[in-house]
């Protein structure tokens, strides 16, 4: 049977955009669906990348731009894959393209709409530390750099009001009269890379999540360390400089009591980084991290681990049961395991090394694409040895963090390897048609 | 222990990854020697347990739970501590005072020496149905040891007399039968002891055909609930009942109480039960209480040190009493009540209070006593 020779990537983070930069060039089409206004995924709010501590935009934006101008890309972004049917090498896949309210041919990323706005809604980017507009450009560097209408907060959308931003762009890209649509496209194989969703940590309540504004999730210092936007990479909380900043390893993570067993393999490493950032922007600052175990086996993590040591971060081997308030400081209840001591510790900031777990709706995209949970509610993979790339039904491929947890180099191999998969199949240009054939 | 499951054995302690939450959350941790995770790491890896049942700070523990409920491999170190108890009972090497608790249960019902045929008397101006006289009634109200006994707790016992009265609850109670439901029981260690009261009490029930059973105390509700593994009957605690009344309409207040009120969580009704909602309903539900939570609260509230045999113990750690802690915080909170749902609560703040010498700032109540001065 013929081989259609288009690919299906699912997931713009750096998973996706590595599985599709590495299918188109070489000479075949991609569609790369995004949920997110813009691509980039979780790497893109990340400050900078442990263990070489390179800036994580840096790295991420150029292949970004090729995305967005690769002759053999067809970047669908603010859409979802809402139905699959066929089989390998002949999947039909039908995507909802959700109304942006802005023409993206028309719109050429200028500012103006969202100076206009008077409506401020939070910055998910920012993880909602700072706030944006309601028409507004996800980040600066966004791809496509468009604009978009949240429906939510939009005085026309909700009552017939406003619509300021319409006459105020040159370029007639606002158009309130967009609704959501549906295409359709055949493609031979599909690459699923989803990624995680940061763990809730307010399902630890024992940590004052959401009760105590100085307790803060890593994701969050990230937003807070980078210079760019948000609070130009000063460290403050309630307009202060925190001294004693408390870290807090396995949140989420190596954990019965929130259903997580798992590790989630990066959490040890991007806090020695946190720390790290931390001792060089507060020099005063006594930072103490809580661990369980260490885990630092990429590549230069050890090392890196030992430089953070060294640098007078104060690793406490315990982890913390609790946190309570005293007068305006925080008190984190430990105990340092290795002499025994149980510790009070004094807190101005306290940061939730939260961890990685499957996206809230991993199993309604599980049964679009007819693949299994593993135990922990993850993609589940052919082999967990010798096939981590395939999954159960042929022609539909798994990478990155909707697999399991892993760092960014462990994602992008298991992204280039899943393209790989694709490209066999596509340079055999055919499918033998077997006994036994799954239909989606 | 030849041919017996070791304790690492029956409660996978092998799978302990030594963490340390379990003794940083242990409310007792920084005032006493006793270290949970410490005494796990010793039962797991010593040949010989003799010497590490010789600490005396094992009786400190107050089976709070809440190293249980924080413990991310799922064990359950309080029950570790409760077996160790359990082995020294059986060995006879207890405290006096809980050899004392134990054989008075065993003799009169009650671990206080008070004789059964005065069990009902705090009771008998009352008109309340009797099961043990031939009465029945659809609900139990079972009233406990201490709220049957101490002079102070009676009126516990009294305001929810009057509050069921007022609502017209079809109730009874076990009076000269009742006997101690065998929680602080099985928690000295006294396990032989805690089967046969269990033994004896699900008989009672079946004999007066005791469907619903309504307790004064969050450690009686416990063990029934959790412990007695009988499905004859449900077993609730007092403020999931009179929420329940109140929500229903069947029970409404005529009088204010003006004060402000601030709530101690039960170790045995709240970390052990969850139970949180329904004693904050009932408090809100009076007319002029301002209702504040302390900032410890609910799964993170601290113990009153009165579970686990508590109140029969002395205890070997020292420092500032975990009540005296809560009391200071309560007036921090600008509070002129602390108000709880447990007998042993009651008596350990209401202790503290006059320790501390605080008793024109605060009053200890229970939330029922409250309910029954507003109807």
């Amino acid at each position: 049977m013929q081989f259609n020779l288009n690919t299906l990537v699912v997931g713009g983070g750096i998973a996706g955009i590595q599985a599709a930069l590495d299918i188109a060039d070489s000479g075949h089409k991609v569609y790369l669906v995004e949920r997110q206004p813009s691509i980039g995924g979780h790497m893109i709010q990340l400050d900078t990348t442990f263990p070489t501590l390179d800036c994580s935009e840096c790295i991420l934006l150029p292949k970004m731009t090729l995305v967005s101008s690769h002759p053999y890309i067809e970047l669908i972004t603010y859409s979802e894959v809402e139905e699959v049917s066929g089989y390998i090498g002949n999947f039909k896949v039908k995507i909802k393209k959700k109304a942006r309210y802005v023409d993206e041919n028309k719109c050429m990323g200028c500012p103006t709409c969202t100076e206009y706005c008077p409506i401020k809604i939070p910055d998910a980017h920012n993880e909602n530390l700072t706030t944006t507009k309601c028409i507004y450009i996800p980040f600066p560097q966004a791809v496509p750099n468009v604009a978009i209408v949240d429906p939510a907060y939009c005085l026309f959308l909700l009552r017939r009001e406003c619509q300021i931003c319409v006459p105020v762009c040159k370029n007639k890209a606002i158009d309130f009269k967009q609704v959501d649509h549906f295409v359709e496209v055949e493609v031979g194989s599909i690459i699923i890379a989803t990624g995680y969703d940061p763990f809730d940590a307010r399902l630890k309540p024992e940590y004052g999540y959401g009760i105590y504004p100085n307790v803060i999730t890593s994701l969050e210092l990230e937003r807070l360390l980078s210079p760019p936007d948000s609070t130009q990479g000063l460290i403050q909380i309630d307009g202060r400089v925190p001294k004693n900043v408390v870290f807090i390893h396995c949140v989420g993570s190596r954990d019965k009591t929130v259903g997580n067993e798992y590790c989630s393999r990066v959490c040890c490493m991007y806090t020695a980084k946190h720390a790290h950032f931390i001792k060089e922007r507060i020099p005063d600052a006594k930072v103490s991290v809580f661990y369980i175990d260490m885990r630092a086996f990429g590549k230069g993590s050890e090392q890196f681990y030992e430089r953070v040591q060294k640098e007078g971060v104060f690793y406490h081997r315990g982890s913390v049961s609790e946190i309570y308030k005293k007068g305006d400081k925080l008190v984190v209840r430990a105990e340092d395991t290795l002499s025994g001591e149980l510790i009070e510790e004094e807190a101005d900031l306290v940061v939730l090394a939260t961890g990685l777990v499957p996206r809230k709706d991993a199993t309604q995209m599980m049964r679009i694409f007819n693949i299994s949970p593993d135990s922990d509610g993850f993609f589940l993979e052919r082999h967990i040895k010798l096939d981590p790339i395939a999954t159960l039904t042929d022609g539909v491929f798994i990478a990155g963090c909707c697999q399991g947890p892993k760092d960014i180099p462990d994602t992008v191999a298991q992204a280039s390897a899943a393209a790989a998969k694709a490209l066999s199949l596509i340079s055999k240009g055919e499918v033998e048609a077997e006994v036994a054939t799954t239909y989606l | 222990m030849d041919g017996e499951q070791s304790l690492t054995e029956k409660y996978e302690l092998f799978g302990c990854i030594q963490c340390g939450r379990c003794s940083a959350g242990c409310p007792i941790s920084l005032n006493s020697a006793l270290n949970i995770r410490k005494l796990i790491r010793e039962v797991t890896v010593h040949q010989v347990l003799e010497p590490i049942y010789e600490q005396g700070e094992l009786w400190d523990c107050t089976t709070c739970s809440i190293c249980s409920l924080r413990c991310p491999r799922g064990l359950k170190p309080h029950e570790v501590l409760i077996s160790i108890r359990s082995i020294l009972a059986e060995e006879g090497n207890v405290p006096a005072t809980v050899r004392d608790a134990l054989e008075e249960t065993f003799k009169h019902g009650n671990p206080y020496g008070q004789i059964r045929s005065k069990r009902f008397e705090w009771a008998t101006d009352l008109k309340i149905k009797n099961f043990s006289q031939g009465d029945r009634a659809e609900i139990l109200y079972f009233v406990g040891c201490a709220p049957s006994y101490d002079p102070r707790l009676q009126e516990v016992s009294r305001a929810l007399v009057k509050t069921f009265t007022q609502a017209e609850v079809n109730f009874g109670i076990l009076g000269n039968e009742e006997n101690c439901c065998g929680n602080e029981i099985r928690r000295m260690g006294e396990e032989g002891l805690f089967e046969m009261l269990r033994a004896d009490n699900i008989k009672l029930f079946h004999n007066h055909e005791i469907r619903h059973i309504v307790t004064t105390s969050s450690h009686c509700y416990n063990t029934f609930k959790n412990e007695y593994k009988d499905d004859s009957f449900k077993a609730e605690h007092y403020t999931i009942f009179v929420a329940e009344l109140i929500q229903k309409g069947k029970l409404s207040f005529s009088k204010e109480i003006k004060k402000v009120v601030t709530y101690q969580d039960p170790c045995f009704l709240g970390k052990q039960n969850g139970v949180y909602e329904e004693p904050r309903f009932i408090l809100r539900s009076i007319p002029g209480i301002t209702f504040v939570d302390f900032e410890r609260c609910r799964e993170r509230s601290l113990c009153c040190e009165g579970g686990g045999g508590r109140m029969w113990i002395d205890a070997s750690d020292s420092g500032q009493r975990l009540g005296e802690v809560r009391i200071r915080e309560a007036i921090a909170l600008g509070a002129e009540i602390i108000a709880t749902a447990c007998p042993f609560c009651l008596l350990n703040l209401e202790d503290a209070v006059t320790t501390i010498g605080l008793a024109d700032k605060i009053q200890v109540r229970d939330i029922i006593e409250l309910v029954a001065e507003a109807i």
